[in-house]
């Protein structure tokens, strides 16, 4: 294991606990009718369950259920046919109720396992201890008069699943993994969207350290931190924190503690003695959450392939290298994007295509796959190209730039463009037969150094505009300077 | 033409009807009787506007033969319903400006069978009490008397204005919420008949809620019959209330005058209490002898746990009352003091916006939830609720109902328990055991006690059998010739 920390006393071990918190994908909310969209005006998707009005009841959204069993079955999971909403009681403006509804001994879901994928190709399990629903608080806005705070409610009620993961991470590098490995497979289920920018997506830290093998150290929570790069910037920074003070002497104090990304730093939050006691016990508005085996099973069979499997499906069936297979389908749109792009054209260049030319493309623009001017058919229609002979890689990365620009047909641009690449050896031979003539003392000067040939190589793509067939014009040259 | 406040419902119903008085004459009459009540508190707020309106309605519906089940007939209700664009308080400080932009299902049913809002009544605060003393808007006053006394005496909570108002006349009946007798109690004081239903009969969608697993709304009235035709109507399975059955609502009027012969009815002899007045031994036994001889079967039974309910329900209902109360923080609605600091924003909101029992029960229902606290108290009280509903379903598996006194007294004076809440809370001793198991249960006014105060008698039935209760009911009705107040003392001089 190369996830130890260098301390003054020697090397130190991280053990990293993740809660993740994912905003279902539902219409409505998870106990009342209001829309769920995103950056709607103020208040403006609130019912009067939403804003805890005297009388209201909640009363449950059945597709959150059916999403959250989705997600369990995607995480290995053991599905509780029956659980229980509890109440985790707290005062702040943004919470209505007063309190809110939760999952606390008895949720939908119980242990599973994802397998996270490493550098170097490694593979590792971390096993997820329990999956439940509760709903999102409404969100204090501090900005928004100089002696006044507002509250918005239009998340208030929206459906969350907690998912919370076994103490199984040692390494900044393995929470990232982590994270993004639940990200993609409720992608794949479309069951969150993932979006952290938005706050669909966020994540609750548990650090500790300790010396390899003793008992595990008192730990901190980084809450909410919500990008996978401050993921690992807060775990580090974290961790070394920790270290330092225990070597210093100190005692770690149980805090809860929130990451600044400005600093890059983690900072207190509350203690333990300051820590809520939120006072949980059973909803008594809302019955048991029950429901049949036939209920899960009915959503299994609506399982897409999830991404360890496709990666596998991937190696096989398309010849790809576990690597290339693994970066493919960490996002379910890539994967897609690849499957579409390579029917019928060589996959292999089809993957190179993507991980290289697109990936690059797409970073420098700043968009998403899903957002690519270029459409997979048209990328698969410009590697077959390329593949058949009708033109050659240069021309091909030139067509490229014009796909990215206008998103047009790659055929219809090799067509008015005169891009085709000349392999016709008449025509070759006459481009060359005239270089020779006009260069009188090239010819000469190869006699002596070979490395010429280069320059006659470089006349001939000057005179095709690059689009002579390169192994051609090799061949002809060869036959015809190297006697 | 007599005064119609005299008509029960059925009476009411029957002569709108057959046309014998307009609507617009009966609910001016109840409007008058309303008004000239107020030293009996038991509104908080009237509505006589918008109760002509309805009647104006009413009458061009029976004018055209578009009268519905309830048409015309005037009802108070309780200050714990919301009710659309009328004033709802719970009887708190926190609410006293509170106008809901929505009606509970229980009025909305009401309304749309054709009944008349005369105004919302009075309640002891968020219906934490047993007396009607807690209210921010002042105790009801209970129009019976002590034979040659003038002192006032309280009509039981929480529902003591729905209580008082029927039984002084104003309105043909009312509801109430019972979360641990407070619509049986009140009946018992009053000489009504209060009936809680099974647990999940009423919707609870838009009831200020105080304790959600207890809570249930039930209808006050001057005879059976009319309890019946109430709950008929105001019961319904509502998607909105995950709580609420689905169970066929069957017609409960007609099981009034249904005979109980064959049937048994058990007496738990835990209900015996030490120190019970003879008036109550008294009555409890001649009830026994009108159930026999109308041919039902007595048999003695044990309810073994009954002795831990009182505990367990006041470590239940304060625990879910200081979670549902939470929601009274003055950032939305209602009472609100402003501070700099959100803490003392909270601080003061909540001091200024509760009374005493309500602060009490919140601080209980909070220490019982804490951590460290929680598995001693609440999950034992759980684990007793849980052993209490077995006490009942193995009851009645011998019998069809249960027969108990209401109360362990009648009603006593204004201010007599006001400081002792130990020996108010002791009032719910026979009525709290049922809302823990969820069964339906009725109060009738069964006698007097040597000063001339109703006492009432509880049959106790299976869930959702309610029909049966009605039918034992009636006879017990019949049989005691239970005589109703005649001296309305509090009417002020015309």
């Amino acid at each position: 294991m190369n996830n130890l920390l260098k301390g003054s006393t020697g090397d130190w071990e991280i053990v990293i606990g993740i809660e993740i918190h994912a905003q279902i994908i539902s219409e409505s909310k998870l106990f009342s009718g209001s829309s769920t969209i995103f950056g709607s005006e103020h208040n403006t998707q609130v019912s009067f369950v939403d804003a805890g009005m005297p009388g209201m009841l909640p009363v449950i959204n059945s597709i959150c259920v059916e999403q959250a069993v989705k997600t369990g079955l995607g995480l290995n999971a053991k599905i509780n046919n029956f659980s229980i909403f509890d109440r985790k009681n707290y005062f702040y403006p943004d919470l209505p109720q007063g309190y809110q509804i939760s999952q606390f001994d008895q949720p939908i879901v119980g242990e599973g396992k994802v397998l996270i994928d490493l550098e170097g190709n490694i593979e590792k399990e971390v096993r997820i201890e329990r999956l439940h629903l509760e709903q999102d608080a409404g969100k204090s806005l501090h900005d928004q008069h100089p002696s006044y705070s507002f509250v918005d409610l239009n998340r208030s009620g929206v459906a969350l699943m907690e998912i919370v993961s076994m103490p199984d991470m040692s390494s900044a590098e393995e929470a990232q993994a982590y994270v993004k490995k639940i990200r993609n497979i409720m992608k794949y289920l479309r069951t969150c969207d993932g979006n952290m920018d938005e706050g669909s997506l966020r994540a609750d830290i548990n650090v500790s350290v300790r010396k390899p093998g003793d008992d595990l150290g008192t730990r901190c929570e980084i809450k909410n931190v919500n990008s996978i790069k401050f993921i690992g910037q807060a775990i580090e920074y974290e961790a070394k924190r920790q270290i330092k003070i225990i070597e210093d002497g100190e005692l770690i104090k149980q805090q809860t503690r929130l990451f600044d990304p400005k600093k890059g730093q983690t900072r207190s939050m509350r203690s333990k003695e300051e820590a809520h006691d939120y006072r949980y016990f059973p909803d008594p508005d809302l019955l048991p959450l029950t429901f049949t085996d036939e209920f899960v099973e009915n959503i299994r069979k609506t399982l897409p392939e999830l991404p360890d499997i496709r990666r596998r499906r991937f190696v096989d069936d398309f010849n790809l290298s576990p690597y290339d297979a693994s970066i493919l389908v960490s996002e379910r749109e890539t994967a897609d994007y690849f499957e579409i792009a390579s029917e019928g054209v060589n996959s292999k260049l089809v993957c190179n295509w993507i991980v290289g030319e697109l990936f690059s493309f797409l970073n420098k623009v700043n968009k998403t796959i899903d957002q690519s001017p270029i459409t997979p058919q048209n990328l698969g229609k410009l590697i077959n190209l390329i593949d058949d002979g009708t033109i050659t890689g240069r021309i091909a990365k030139d067509i490229f730039e014009i796909m990215t620009e206008s998103g047009d047909d790659p055929i219809s641009i090799v067509d008015s463009n005169n891009m085709r690449q000349v392999s016709d050896e008449g025509e070759i031979e006459k481009i060359i037969d005239s270089i020779i003539e006009l260069n009188p003392d090239q010819v000469k000067a190869l006699e002596d150094k070979p490395n010429l040939m280069g320059w006659f190589v470089g006349q001939v793509m000057k005179e095709t505009q690059g689009r002579a067939n390169p192994q051609k014009v090799n061949d002809i040259l060869n036959s015809k300077l190297l006697k | 033409m007599a005064n119609l406040t005299n008509l029960c419902l059925h009476e009411a119903r029957d002569g709108l009807i057959k046309k014998s008085f307009s609507t617009r004459d009966l609910i001016i009459d109840h409007i008058d009787a309303m008004e000239s009540s107020r030293n009996l508190n038991a509104f908080i707020t009237e509505t006589p506007e918008l109760a002509l309106k309805s009647a104006d309605l009413s009458d061009k519906n029976f004018a055209n033969q578009n009268n519905r089940p309830l048409e015309g007939i005037p009802l108070g209700i309780k200050d714990m319903f919301c009710t659309k664009d009328v004033l709802t308080t719970a009887s708190s400080k926190m609410l006293s400006s509170f106008i809901p932009p929505y009606e509970s299902t229980v009025t909305d049913n009401l309304w749309k069978k054709g009944a008349i809002l005369l105004g919302k009544l009075n309640n002891d605060e968020f219906a934490m009490g047993s007396s009607n003393e807690t209210s921010f808007f002042g105790p009801v006053i209970n129009p019976w008397k002590k034979n040659d006394s003038t002192e006032s005496l309280v009509p039981g909570g929480s529902s003591g204005g729905s209580a008082a108002s029927v039984a002084a006349g104003v309105g043909v009946g009312s509801l109430g919420t019972d979360t641990g007798g407070s619509i049986r109690q009140p009946a018992a004081f009053t000489g009504t008949v209060g009936l809680k239903p099974t647990y999940g009969r009423c919707s609870r969608w838009g009831i200020i809620a105080f304790a959600s697993s207890l809570d249930q709304a039930g209808p006050i009235t001057r005879n059976v019959k009319d309890n019946a035709i109430l709950l008929k109507n105001m019961c319904s399975h509502d998607s909105k209330d995950t709580t609420s059955s689905s169970k066929e609502i069957p017609d409960f009027e007609s099981s009034v005058g249904k005979s109980i012969k064959g049937l048994k009815v058990g007496i738990p002899s835990e209900f015996i209490q030490d120190g019970m007045s003879e008036d109550i031994i008294e009555m409890w036994t001649k009830g026994k002898e009108w159930l026999k001889a109308a041919g039902a079967e007595i048999i003695d039974i044990s309810l073994p746990n009954t002795k831990y309910a009182l505990p367990c329900y006041y470590i239940i209902a304060p625990a879910e009352a200081s979670s549902n109360l939470s929601r009274y923080d003055g950032v939305r609605f209602g009472h609100s003091v402003n501070s700099n600091d959100i803490n003392e924003m909270y601080e003061k909101t909540r001091s200024e916006g509760f009374g005493d029992e309500v602060k009490r029960r919140i601080m209980i229902g909070t220490y019982v939830l804490s951590s460290g606290y929680y598995d001693a108290y609440y999950l034992k009280a759980q684990k007793v609720r849980s052993l209490i509903s077995l006490d009942y379903s193995q009851a009645f598996n011998k019998v069809d109902v249960l027969l108990t006194p209401s109360t362990p007294n009648s009603a006593f004076n204004l201010n007599e328990k006001c400081d002792d809440p130990l020996s108010m809370y002791l009032n719910d001793v026979f009525t709290v055991p049922v809302n823990l198991a969820g069964l339906p249960a009725i109060s009738i006014p069964s006698s007097k006690d040597k000063n001339g105060l109703p006492l009432g008698l509880q049959l106790i039935g299976k869930p959702f059998d309610e029909e049966t209760l009605y039918s034992f009911a009636n006879v017990i009705e019949e049989s005691s010739n239970f005589k109703s107040l005649d001296n309305k003392w509090w009417l002020k001089d015309e």
